[in-house]
């Protein structure tokens, strides 16, 4: 009886010890920007309470989609936690290639992440990515210029038209600073991050309701000769070589008056150790023209655990504590509240100390508010997304648009042949694609 | 008169030498010198050259992010694994090849030669595809082997210019001497193309060093070399030239240490059949 008894005793600290000894070590690839930089930073904090470690791959960001799509769609189940964004999380979850994260729990607070950001992470009603952060776009200027040229800004959200005589009244190149500064670089995530918007402003549209391209539509021409025009004129030289970094550079060091781009540049613009315009910095929504719908995009980094990944438990607990309110106070607290992971939860936005922090918090919210990735054109499309079209095949044609128009601006080509070019292209793709016969 | 011109052609040839070498340098000075400003003035236009505020926060913060020691551990291994167990195949190879070169040899040196004219990509998922089932993935194993594979080629090439260069006859005295087949490779020929068999290691393990498809579509967490910390420093948002050069110059210092110490031994093995 007593060996029985010893026996169930050995038995049951050989399972406690197991228990123990089954903390798990999760592999987390991820791309290189700082909000991540400082995730890595505090997660010793998550692996001290689980007992739990992380092994990070930082990559950059076209080599990480590329790893992680061929490692998750041929199953090599190298990852447990994967960063993507809101291109892929659709797309992949529909593939049944991601783990569905609908129950992280009561305490994860659902509704508190704004409705837009969840929609777009989501595919057939289940949401396959927590978002650790989101954007829109918005238009930075130059508080003191506009000043000093006496120019009254509209009240309401401007037109493409107004932006261009504001844009004509503040360029300068003498005393170095230029009228405007856009992407020209080429990539789906580049210059057409950009264009995307701008075409919805003028009314355009990627595919009609039957998969039918539609880039050499009027709307396409006049967005375009617009944004050709706006450059060569007031844009700096070499403008089709500048995409975000080279531009946030730019704007940061006092050489552009505006600049339509990513909301989350805003906490590195208005900050004073980073930008030597964080004081003379205001900004205000992106323009619109014929339409104000999805005049203003739609991104998030987001995270999600592969199909194929063995340790599901401890990677769900790492994303809830990665994208909880909790984190978010954290960061704030220990970071600084400027730099807090803008534009995923409503309770940032009512935290006093992120608001007085960051002076674009409201203008931010309301871009993100306003960006609806399933209503972001004037007539009716068969797709989703504001800035790009939620289709597999949408990176490699929204890649090859993205270099006929940078072409286009670079004087290479006109902007007719481009999108003749663009359209030919795209014809041929969703032909191969089956989309259209 | 004669004298005048051939100095004046000397200098004019030692300038255009040293302008080349500059040229060909350039990049590798400019990453090594970005890697010590800061990230502004990485980035800043007119570029300064020479006169900036030194500092070495971007090494800084590559070394409080990354692993350094373990990917330039993986890289070691996977770059003279790959190269020795190349050799090891390679010399027998390029032996039969040489000296007893049967109808096909021609045919099958053009043969290996033309699998480096397919696009890597082309086979990534079938080569993915066996080392998941396998258990290669993220393993420096995995990598030695892939990486001796595509290598293979260009050393057997090279070792065979090299040993079609040493006289037949040679070996063949060894032979009636009574030396074995393995000690007439061993004994006879590998110490007489020593030169070319050096260079051919070493150009190897700056190609496997240098090779960033493979290294990082097959690696992860574990096996992942010094071309997997590079790419850790390029961000899609935010300044990261400084920090970019930093490790970039951090991954190729040792292979420019090797090259530079055995550049007497590369520059011989280049021109080994040329002065014989």
């Amino acid at each position: 009886m007593s060996a029985l008894r010893n026996a169930t005793a050995f038995a049951a600290a050989l399972l406690a010890s197991t228990a123990i000894a089954q903390a798990e070590t999760l592999t987390i690839a991820t791309v290189n920007n700082s909000d991540m930089i400082i995730m890595q930073k505090l997660s010793p904090q998550w692996e001290e309470a689980t007992g739990n470690k992380l092994d990070w791959i930082v990559l950059e960001e076209n080599v990480l989609r590329q790893r992680v799509t061929v490692d998750i769609a041929a199953g090599g189940g190298q990852f447990d936690i994967i960063t993507i964004g809101a291109y892929e999380a659709p797309i992949w979850g529909a593939n049944g290639w991601l783990t569905p994260l609908d129950d992280l729990g009561e305490d994860y607070d659902y509704d508190d992440i704004y409705e837009t950001v969840r929609a777009g992470l989501s595919a057939d009603g289940s949401l396959y990515a927590v978002p650790f952060y989101a954007e829109s776009s918005f238009t930075f200027y130059r508080q003191d210029l506009v000043d000093a040229a006496g120019i009254e800004l509209p009240e309401e959200q401007m037109t493409y038209d107004q932006f261009r005589d504001i844009v004509a009244q503040l360029h300068d190149p003498d005393n170095g600073v230029f009228g405007t500064c856009q992407r020209g670089k080429a990539g789906w995530g580049e210059n057409m991050a950009f264009v995307g918007p701008l075409v919805n402003a003028f009314g355009g549209r990627w595919f009609d309701m039957d998969w039918q391209p539609q880039l050499e539509s009027d709307a396409w021409k006049n967005a375009i000769n617009y944004y050709v025009d706006l450059m060569n004129n007031y844009g700096p030289p070499g403008a089709s070589a500048n995409g975000h970094n080279e531009n946030r550079a730019l704007f940061a060091d006092g050489k552009c008056a505006t600049w339509v781009d990513a909301t989350s540049a805003a906490g590195f613009i208005f900050n004073p150790n980073e930008s030597t315009v964080a004081d003379k910095t205001n900004f205000t929504q992106a323009p619109k023209q014929v339409t104000d719908k999805g005049t203003g995009w739609f991104w998030a980094w987001a995270l999600a655990i592969p199909e194929s990944s063995k340790k599901v438990e401890a990677a769900k607990d790492f994303l809830k504590w990665s994208t909880s309110k909790e984190y978010v106070k954290l960061v704030g607290e220990s970071e600084g509240w400027v730099a807090a992971p803008p534009g995923t939860r409503m309770s940032t936005y009512e935290n006093e100390m992120y608001v007085s922090a960051a002076p674009f918090a409201e203008t931010v919210e309301t871009s993100i508010l306003a960006a609806n990735p399933a209503d972001a054109t004037l007539e009716p499309v068969p797709y989703t997304g504001v800035q790009f079209v939620a289709i597999p095949e949408f990176q490699g044609i929204g890649n090859f648009v993205g270099q006929q128009i940078s072409a286009a601006l670079a004087g290479q080509q006109s902007v007719d042949e481009a999108l003749s070019n663009s359209q030919a292209f795209a014809v041929r793709e969703m032909t191969k694609a089956g989309y259209i016969k | 008169m004669a004298r005048a011109v051939s100095t004046r052609r000397k200098t004019s040839f030692t300038v255009a030498a040293w302008a080349v070498s500059f040229l060909i340098f350039f990049p590798i000075l400019w990453t090594f010198l970005t890697g010590f400003k800061t990230e502004g003035e990485a980035i800043a236009s007119p570029p300064s050259f020479l006169f900036f505020d030194w500092n070495l926060s971007a090494y800084e913060a590559v070394n409080q992010r990354s692993d350094y020691p373990k990917h330039f551990f993986n890289s070691v291994i996977i770059s003279f694994g790959s190269t020795a167990l190349g050799l090891l195949i390679a010399i027998p190879a390029a032996w039969a090849m040489a000296f007893v070169p049967a109808k096909h040899t021609k045919d099958i040196l053009m043969w290996m030669l033309s699998t480096k004219m397919l696009p890597p990509v082309g086979v990534l998922i079938p080569i993915f595809l066996i080392f998941r089932d396998t258990g290669l993935l993220d393993t420096r194993t995995g990598l030695v082997i892939v990486l001796t594979l595509i290598n293979l080629p260009i050393i057997i090439w090279m070792l065979f210019t090299y040993f079609r260069e040493i006289p037949g006859e040679v070996l063949e005295a060894a032979r009636m001497d009574g030396a074995s087949l393995r000690n007439e490779i061993l004994y006879v020929l590998t110490p007489m193309a020593v030169p070319g068999i050096a260079s051919t290691l070493l150009l190897n393990v700056i190609l496997a060093w240098n090779e960033a498809f493979w290294t990082l579509n097959l690696t992860a967490a574990d096996a992942a070399p010094l071309t997997a910390f590079i790419a850790a420093f390029s961000s899609p948002e935010g300044l990261f030239y400084a920090k970019l050069s930093a490790a970039s110059t951090m991954a190729i210092a040792p292979i420019v240490i090797l090259g530079w110490f055995s550049q007497k031994q590369l520059v011989r093995g280049m021109t080994f059949g040329a002065v014989k």
